[in-house]
């Protein structure tokens, strides 16, 4: 069994815990590699199947090859597949692209902090608890709809990683949440032994993160070894810039890279021109303080 | 840096090739042929465990390029005297500017292997995040301070990772240069902290080592000044622990994770879903499931986007489907037939309490024992320890925030289990409290309780069972519904029995094959040759428990009462029937029994009533009705 196999198996274990202590589980999919990975994982421990909803927060602004990948992955592997948005905002124009015309300072200007917070976030948020309707596509016909169940997710599964945010020490495989989302770090239950925290009190909920231990490497290496499916942003296909990590448009600035496919990215990461530069670093509202929340629950 | 140094340890740097941050922009991803090993540093605070860790970076060239030089000017250049510990700070900086990679494991590598320190925080505040991190690693280091000597939590946190079964510990006896690198007094602590180990019951370290971290002395390279000291540097010791062996060799276990059945898509399989915690197992083994004691053979090893294959071994977790279908649930343990688990309700184990309300006799707690999950009491205490002092037991009745304790824990229904030095994962467990997890035991012995004998007998019954024709499934599913027992209990003249005929004519009515036992049927005919001798009251309920167990086999919803037996011998007939569902219905018009029960009346509800009551519960529990599918959770 090797490093990998090992990774693997641990996820597995930890998604077979979450199916098995909550009723109202969903699984957030970014359609980026960490939640693709995620979702292969998913296939892994309920043997092709995957008996729970997938949830995307769309904010109108992901690249179309996203939602077109999305679309044919969802009717592919038979997905419950449930999208969140705030087609509010959307109409009216409350988003970072659609205010920067405004000059500075003019109070309906927003940033892309703001917008994060807003299209992602708040809608995020929503969607879990069921306070704005959501969508589920038709597998019959291929068409949204307005989603029928309107009860709220008491698990959540993430594809957060802890090579990305803060202490491993501190971070949970099981993570409860308070009703505002709020996540005391300080006084965390133990988990060891692979004991997982799965009783809490009414309100709460839990995000459940089964790729806490990977690493952006691990990712690839994964995504390799199966040959998992992933959108072809993140490759170059002749331009010599490709994404590295994936979200909206208009904040989502490609690198310089001819990586062409996984074995080359996995040169680069590993010892190429990418091994001291961040992954997210081609975001543009990165560095700002208020999105590590969203960070954390790995939706950005 | 140590003028002290000479090259003994240098070969462990040689392999930190590319320097940079190269082995953290890769963690995780060991290079083909090498392996891994997760390790903690551990200690009581200001012993130097961020030095130790600062030191192991710089030392084996893990730090992203130039860092160490930056770290330094920015100590010159504020007028703080320099500390290896402000590496992990400055690492834990870039981390949060989202600049580099992990710094809450730190990665190195020598010449043998890649290592991953695991972040453990000294603090008696933080004692769960320690345990939780201590818990994934494959080896400790424990940093203890020469000049304090052994503190609090150098005890407590020796006394963990022992439990925790982190065999391979090395201490660390740091800071030797403030003790004028002496001998004798590096020889002191490692003879009281043995010593202290051994009366705690916990396992020796396997090296002791005079360091100072602060100038490398015997971390990475060999210290001039303690030539008296001929045994390994620490990256010595580390890279000769030997990785924990594979589990495959052992005793065969799985612990029942989930029955899937999915549907969709025409899958008809049913899959036993689990991980194997130990051992391996083939297509076509017969195995068994404890404690229910069903037994069949394994038909294949299912998963996704992998080749097929007849067998699998410990660490995988997996699904089979089973060439019988036997109706088993979350929390058993399959294994082979000759080498079973222990099944008993009670459990000698030492405990560690984290909680905040103490541990307290009396009251129900959750076992969560692999995946079983069930109710546990404290059944006797016998001893509580602080773990921090050298003799450190306490006269409590109750069990406080960070005491450890030796107790003998009692559990609702019978588990299944093994004990610590036999199987890890299936011998240790925690114990949530409200909603928490509050404390973690390791099982140290089982401890008989009433049932013994009985459950013994059951075993040896079971697992050689000659099987009819038709299994129990097949019957099932002609009949619609599962076997099971309903038996009433209460004291006499309750209305038992006047419930147990109205019920077992209202199923058969509703055409089950049902049959109601009469426990004094039994003594007209196979106690007849103990009634006129001076009746032994176990032999006659065994009896009675090997009668009901045949009806069962055979299918049947058995409606009884405890008229005849005796209310106090119920759990002895439930001993001999491991594999069927019984359901105790208690008859009590006062209303203030305590007994724990599946449904409780007071004797003056109609018949009707109640029936539809029972077939309520008999159809929740998929004894009616759901004969095959079960719940896919
Ligand atoms: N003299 C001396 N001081 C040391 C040595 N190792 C660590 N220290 C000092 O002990 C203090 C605590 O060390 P630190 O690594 O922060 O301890 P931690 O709390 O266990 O992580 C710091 O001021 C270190 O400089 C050593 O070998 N010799």
């Amino acid at each position: 069994m090797n490093y990998l196999d090992q990774l693997e198996q641990q996820s597995v274990y930890i998604l077979r815990e979450a199916f098995r202590h909550f009723e109202r589980l969903c699984m957030l999919w970014s359609i980026g590699k960490d939640s693709t990975v995620l979702l292969w994982l998913a296939r892994k421990a309920f043997f092709g199947h995957v008996p729970f909803p997938l949830v995307h927060i769309d904010t109108s602004y992901k690249l179309p090859e996203m939602i077109a990948y999305r679309d044919r992955l969802a009717m592919e592997y038979r997905l419950t597949m449930v999208v969140g948005q705030d087609e509010e905002a959307i109409r009216a124009g409350r988003t970072f692209p659609a205010t920067q015309h405004l000059p500075d300072g003019h109070p309906d200007k927003l940033s892309r902090v703001d917008c994060c917070g807003i299209l992602k976030r708040d809608t995020l948020k929503a969607t879990l608890q069921g306070t704005r309707p959501r969508k589920r596509l038709n597998l019959d016909t291929g068409k949204y709809e307005p989603d029928a169940d309107l009860l709220p997710y008491h698990g959540v599964i993430v594809g957060a990683r802890a090579d990305e945010e803060g202490s491993r020490s501190k971070e949970r495989y099981f993570s409860p949440r308070d009703k505002n989302n709020a996540w005391d770090v300080g006084d965390q239950p133990p988990e060891f032994w692979n004991q997982f925290k799965t009783d809490f009190a009414p309100g709460t909920h839990v995000r459940i993160h089964p790729l806490l231990d990977w690493t952006e490497v691990n990712i690839w290496e994964y995504i390799k070894r199966e040959n998992i499916p992933t959108v072809s942003l993140y490759y170059d296909q002749g331009t010599g810039t490709r994404y590295r990590s994936l979200g909206c448009g208009p904040c989502q600035a490609p690198i310089q890279s001819t990586a062409r496919n996984v074995d080359e990215i996995l040169v680069e990461l590993r010892s190429g021109k990418l091994k001291d530069v961040a992954e997210r670093s081609g975001r543009l509202q990165d560095g700002k303080h208020g999105l590590e929340e969203l960070r954390r629950e790995g939706y950005m | 840096m140590s003028t002290t140094a000479t090259t003994a340890g240098a070969d462990n740097q040689v392999a930190a090739v590319g320097g940079g941050a190269d082995a953290a922009a890769t963690g995780g991803s060991t290079a083909p042929g090498r392996t891994q090993m997760q390790i903690v540093v551990v200690g009581h605070v200001d012993h130097g465990k961020s030095t130790v860790v600062g030191r192991l970076l710089a030392d084996t060239n893990s730090l992203p390029q130039g860092k160490l030089e930056a770290v330094r000017r920015e100590c010159e250049r504020t007028g703080k005297p320099f500390e290896y510990a402000f590496l992990l700070d400055a690492l834990s900086d870039e981390q949060d500017q989202g600049i580099t990679i992990d710094t809450a494991r730190c990665f190195f590598k020598t010449a043998s292997r890649d290592y991953i320190i695991i972040d453990a925080p000294g603090h008696i505040e933080f004692l769960k995040n320690m345990i939780s991190g201590a818990a994934r690693a494959e080896a400790a280091a424990l940093i203890i301070d020469a000049k304090e000597g052994v503190r609090e939590n150098s005890r407590r946190h020796g006394y963990i990772l022992s439990m925790l079964g982190i065999r391979q510990v090395v201490v660390c006896v740091n800071k030797m240069d403030l003790v004028g690198h002496d001998e004798g007094h590096f020889n002191r602590i490692e003879t009281e902290y043995r010593a202290f180990l051994q009366g705690i019951g916990a396992v020796s370290p396997k090296q002791f080592i005079p360091v100072s971290a602060i100038s490398g002395d015997n971390l990475s390279i060999r210290s001039a000044k303690m030539d008296w000291y001929q045994g390994p540097t620490l990256l010595e010791t580390l890279d000769g622990f030997a990785k924990a062996p594979g589990k495959s060799e052992a005793s065969f276990r799985m612990p029942v994770q989930a029955v899937y059945k999915f549907t969709n898509a025409g899958d008809d399989r049913r899959i036993i879903a689990g991980r194997i915690e130990a051992g391996r197992v083939k297509v076509g083994d017969k195995v068994i499931f404890s404690p229910s004691n069903k037994s069949t053979t394994v038909k294949s090893i299912e998963g996704f986007n992998i080749a097929p294959r007849t067998e699998i071994d410990a660490g995988w977790s997996t699904g089979f489907t089973l060439s019988e279908e036997i109706y088993v649930t979350r929390g058993e343990l399959m294994s082979h037939a000759g080498r079973a688990p222990q099944v008993s309700t009670r459990l000698r184990a030492n405990v560690i309490w984290l909680g905040r309300r103490p541990f307290v006799q009396g009251r129900d707690y959750k076992l969560k024992l692999h995946t079983v999950a069930t109710s546990v009491r404290i059944h006797k205490l016998l001893k509580v320890i602080d773990a921090s002092e050298i003799d450190g037991q306490l006269g409590k009745d109750h069990v406080g925030r960070h005491d450890v304790a030796d107790v003998v824990l009692e559990t609702r229904n019978p588990v299944a289990f093994d004990l610590i030095g036999d199987s890890e994962a299936t011998g240790r467990f925690v114990i949530v409290d409200g909603y928490d997890v509050a404390g973690g035991g390791i099982i140290t012995a089982a401890e008989s309780d009433e049932q013994d004998d009985l459950r013994a007998e059951a075993r040896r019954r079971d697992f050689n069972w000659v099987k009819g024709a038709v299994s129990a499934a097949e019957r099932a599913e002609q009949q619609g519904h599962r076997a099971a027992l309903v038996m009433f209990v209460g004291k006499s003249g309750t209305g038992k029995h006047r419930y147990a005929r109205a019920l077992e004519k209202a199923l058969f009515d509703q055409q089950r094959s049902v049959y109601m036992l009469d426990g004094s049927n039994v003594l007209l005919g196979v106690d007849q040759d103990l009634v006129w001798v001076d009746a032994n009251q176990a032999e006659l309920v065994r009896r009675f428990g090997e009668v009901a167990h045949l009806l069962l086999d055979a299918g049947l919803l058995v409606v009884s009462t405890t008229n005849a037996i005796g209310l106090g011998d119920f759990g002895a007939v439930q001993a001999l029937i491991p594999h069927a569902p019984s359901l105790v219905i208690e008859v009590d018009p006062g209303g203030a029994s305590t007994q724990s029960c599946d449904l409780r009346i007071r004797g003056t509800e109609s018949e009707a009533d109640v029936i539809a009551q029972i077939v309520d519960l008999l159809t929740k529990r998929q004894i009616l009705a759901a004969a095959a599918p079960q719940n896919a959770r």
